[in-house]
């Protein structure tokens, strides 16, 4: 049987404070083995950008993981879309323009794709990670654990409903 | 000299009304436009405040020197490696190594122009050219690398690949693409790998005709609307870049070269280990960011601005043939006079992303990357100075250590500090034109974002939690009313608020 094949991407700058969520994410789930059927690719980067729409190629499934300054604690999940967003000045995307991104590359659609918010609040170069930010990783940790234990998008999509207990993170 | 210099003229704000731009994107953290009215609603003066590097000084402190080329990537999410080349340059000097051994030397230039590359694909194909392909006012919804990606599908995918081609460069030299450890004082850590060099390679004549097709387009949209190029957000202004030796465009190491608002050479080949010779900074209460100008002149006469456009006007030829063309052709178009047109930057950007590309090239086929000494030394030194032509201009580290090599003291200037009184006189010019009575338009607020991304400038580092809002206008009357106020969302819905 061909395995899952899940990306999981993360972002953020460890030297900023909550804005390390990402990485610290990243570093935790990439110490964990596959369960059977599931074959896991990671991707860190200081921020998302055009070009991660090629990790996106091949896979059956996308979990973008990043702090959120407006996410519900401990964390928040949802299914993402390709969207047209309105940066600023560019440089950094979002997980729905990354997507889009990806059709404009492949001509094709992207790969079913989720977003785990784990939500931050303090962004100061030189801060660690403040201790309400561990708690709500550990919980976005212990959740996307359940998450490989079924990795399909169909399981996905249950817990990303409105109204699933996992999407608020109150699991 | 007539460089206009009434941006701060104001001799009191009494009396005028004061229109606030104030983004907060959840990239760039947190930047702001004030534009101050007098009492016939006449832009008066203009105030574009960024926050960067702030408590940078105190990250370093007491951190052993060593650590730093890596350290500094963390400051900055959009250019990391122009941040460890400049590091790694300055500490260079430190460890003795006035001269790189061969092998180090052309990695280190293969990583900077890959950086330059993704860096300038970025900026043109997902920035500037949806504003360019679609014009200013055109809707938000169009004006995106979506749009462009509907109307122009082969536009997209090429950005999206030659920007993924300049970060697989970096990920080769520097081992890995953020993080990156390939730069260490005085040298690097390692040679290239054959097969990496080799996949490389196989795409190199690739992304060197898509960077023409690149100049090609920019050139034709410059054409197509010559007079709002050549006049919207124009200023005069000195110019600032790193040169070779000989005079050719050389973005990883060279001398400084500066010229007047007329092209006339004001020093040239100037080291750079002394710059505060030539180069100091003004501080202003209203600011976090300083304005450096150039010495001899004084703050009012010697600021200059950096980056593509400077560059490619600066130096006497291009070292690649591609490249140099483009170069000729374009300051042919100044017709002797150099180009100040701020929507040129796009132009000028693009001539170098080719210049980086052919670069790449070259040293792709050159095997000191694959073997041969990585690392020299010489003569300690407690103080050292890296200056490197970033992506978006001339960007200075400046470390000095205490006798048990710790950082002691640090100093940055980046491109954006240098283009500081630069972007504010794009922006007057660009609100002279657009601002109409009291009401901030959603005109007014695209023309402004366009000046000022013609800089490409960096606004913060590398902060960036999901769910901040990109973009608020507010107006503000004499009395501290506010009397008008616009807010772009993230999705790119348009909210006017109540006054």
């Amino acid at each position: 049987m061909t395995p899952t094949r899940l990306v999981v991407l993360a972002w953020g700058n460890e030297s900023r404070g909550d804005d390390g969520l990402g990485p610290a994410f990243l570093a935790a789930a990439e110490a964990l083995a596959d369960p059977p059927g599931l074959a896991t690719t990671f991707v860190g980067d200081f921020q998302l950008q055009p070009e991660h729409a090629v990790d996106l190629d091949g896979v059956d499934l996308a979990l973008f993981v990043d702090a959120s300054r407006t996410a519900p604690a401990p964390f928040g999940f949802r299914r993402v879309e390709p969207e047209r967003s309105a940066t600023f000045t560019t440089h950094g995307l979002s997980p729905g323009a990354v997507l889009d991104a990806f059709a404009a590359t492949f001509g094709r659609a992207p790969p079913a794709a989720f977003e785990l918010a784990i939500p931050g609040a303090s962004f100061e170069l030189g801060e660690p990670l403040r201790e309400r930010a561990r708690m709500c990783l550990d919980a976005a940790l212990a959740f996307y654990a359940g998450l490989r234990r079924d990795a399909s998008v169909a399981a996905w999509q249950r817990a990303a409903a409105p109204g699933a207990a996992v999407a608020s993170g109150r699991h | 000299m007539a460089i206009q210099v009434d941006l701060e003229t104001a001799p009191t704000q009494t009396g005028m009304r004061r229109v606030a731009i104030d983004p907060v994107s959840r990239v760039e953290g947190h930047g702001k436009v004030t534009i101050l009215l007098d009492a016939d609603d006449r832009v008066h003066q203009v105030r574009l405040h960024i926050v960067e590097f702030r408590g940078f000084e105190k990250f370093v402190q007491g951190r052993p020197f060593w650590e730093l080329p890596v350290m500094v990537q963390r400051l900055c999410g959009i250019c990391p490696v122009s941040h460890h080349l400049a590091a790694a340059k300055a500490l260079d000097i430190v460890v003795g190594a006035t001269r790189l051994t061969p092998t180090a030397e052309k990695i280190r230039r293969l990583m900077h122009y890959g950086q330059i590359l993704q860096s300038h694909a970025l900026h043109f194909f997902h920035l500037a050219s949806p504003d360019l392909l679609f014009g200013f006012d055109s809707p938000l919804e169009k004006r995106n690398i979506v749009g462009v990606a509907a109307e122009y599908p082969d536009i997209a995918r090429k950005g999206v690949l030659l920007r993924r081609f300049g970060q697989e460069v970096i990920r080769v030299t520097a081992g890995k693409r953020i993080h990156g450890t390939g730069a260490i004082p005085g040298g690097v850590n390692k040679a290239v790998a054959k097969e990496d060099r080799d996949l490389l390679l196989a795409d190199a004549y690739r992304m060197i005709g898509w960077s023409r097709e690149a100049v090609e387009l920019v050139k034709r949209l410059h054409f197509a609307n010559v007079g709002l190029y050549n006049s919207f957000g124009a200023f005069r202004s000195n110019m600032l870049s790193l040169v070779a030796p000989d005079g050719s465009l050389d973005l990883y190491h060279g001398g400084f070269r500066a010229r007047d608002e007329a092209g006339e050479i004001l020093f040239d080949h100037v080291d750079y280990s002394h710059y505060w010779d030539q180069i100091t900074e003004e501080v202003k209460p209203w600011s976090y960011m300083k304005f450096p100008y150039l010495k001899a002149l004084g703050p009012e006469q010697g600021w200059y601005k950096v980056g593509p456009l400077v560059r490619v006007q600066n130096c006497d030829q291009i070292p690649t043939p591609f490249a140099d063309a483009e170069r000729r052709e374009f300051v042919d178009f100044g017709g002797g006079q150099p180009i100040h047109a701020t929507l040129a930057y796009h132009w000028a950007r693009m001539i170098e992303m080719l210049f980086a590309a052919e670069e790449i090239k070259d040293l792709l086929h050159d095997d000191d990357l694959l073997a041969g000494e990585l690392v020299t030394g010489g003569t300690r030194a407690r103080r050292g100075v890296g200056v490197i032509e970033a992506p978006r201009g001339t960007l200075i580290h400046h470390y000095r250590l205490n006798a048990h090599d710790q950082v002691m003291r640090a100093n940055l200037i980046v491109s954006t500090t240098h283009n500081n009184h630069a972007m504010n006189q794009a922006i007057r010019q660009v609100a002279k034109r657009y601002l109409d009575g009291r009401t901030v338009t959603e005109g007014l607020l695209n023309h402004i974002e366009v000046a000022i991304r013609a800089f490409d400038p960096c606004l913060s580092c590398a902060t960036h939690a999901l769910g901040q809002m990109p973009l608020e206008v507010e107006l503000v009357d004499a009395a501290g009313a506010r009397v008008d106020a616009l807010a772009r969302h993230g999705d790119g819905t348009i909210e006017r608020c109540a006054g």
